[in-house]
């Protein structure tokens, strides 16, 4: 399955990324990885490049890393519907202290817009 | 994140304990959370209907509940209200990272709608003024318009309208 990995630098994200590594090495899914100008998020795009490379270092495959300019829901889909994409993943979202899942706005906009079938990461 | 909180101070709010009788004509005690009510607030949750849970909480197995119990009851602010012996809704303050507090509020089903969620948050709001809280935020989920409405009537207000879920704050304390 080729999958497409939105990523903005929330901690949810990385995660989302941690995963998706690992399922991608059990499946021999292809995995392409698109960061995004993610708002809500305090880390920059170079920074979370960087992460994202030191993540993929580590796996056994090779996978795009590309960055998206602009707002990243609608840059996200607009990718994954031009290049055919079978999934999109990004994080769940966040817990607050009391515990409840807090949907970040990007799985927001995607969830509700999306053509590509979306998996959200726990 | 940023919040804007209120301007003005919420309240009055009578603290803990009390005691009223309910819509049902029901004698309901509210009091403080104490180390010896654990139990019993795992029992409420236990019977929790999984159909009211709202955005994750309270997980639905028996150490999973326990688990969450003692990451909100260690330094958060509680408040339990009780029927005939067993608490039937429980209502809690819990600090974030910022030193402001997030509020959660839980009744049985067969206890809603009659007036114990009201009693609950007062005597929460009281409570968590004597604990010297300032600054209280929850979210809720938008179609939820009945705990939208309750949570305007004691005090919040909405203050990030943007997000997926609706978030209001309420202020304590200068």
């Amino acid at each position: 399955m080729d999958l497409l990995l939105g990523i903005g630098g929330s901690e949810d994200s990385f995660r989302a990324l941690e995963e998706t590594i690992e399922r991608a090495v059990e499946a021999g899914d292809a995995l392409t990885v698109a960061v995004v100008e993610n708002p809500e998020s305090e880390t920059d795009v170079e920074e979370i490049r960087d992460r994202v490379e030191a993540a993929l270092s580590a796996a056994p495959f090779d996978a795009e890393v590309r960055t998206l300019s602009g707002h990243p829901g609608s840059q996200l889909l607009e990718l994954a519907e031009r290049e055919g994409y079978d999934r999109i993943v990004l994080g769940g979202g966040e817990t607050s202290p009391l515990g409840k899942v807090e949907l970040g706005s990007i799985a927001e906009f995607v969830l509700l817009n999306a053509k590509t079938t979306v998996t959200l990461v726990r | 994140m940023s919040r804007d909180y209120p301007t003005e101070i919420a309240g009055p709010y009578e603290a803990p304990p009390r005691s009223f009788v309910d819509d049902a004509g029901r004698e309901v005690e509210l009091r403080r959370y104490g180390d010896g009510d654990f139990e019993a607030v795992v029992e409420m949750y236990t019977a929790f209907d999984p159909a009211d849970r709202a955005q994750g909480i309270p997980p639905t197995s028996e150490s999973d509940i326990r688990e969450w119990l003692e990451s909100l009851t260690d330094d958060g602010v509680g408040v339990l209200a009780r029927h005939d012996g067993a608490v039937v809704g429980h209502a809690v303050l819990v600090p974030d990272r910022h030193g402001d507090f997030e509020l959660a509020i839980f009744v049985l089903r067969a206890y809603q709608r009659a007036g114990i969620g009201t009693g609950l948050l007062g005597a929460l709001l009281g409570a968590g003024r004597e604990a010297g809280v300032e600054r209280i935020w929850l979210t809720v989920e938008r179609w939820n318009a009945p705990a939208i409405a309750l949570y305007r009537k004691i005090g919040f207000e909405a203050s990030d309208t943007d997000s997926f879920e609706l978030e209001m704050a309420a202020r304590l304390a200068d």
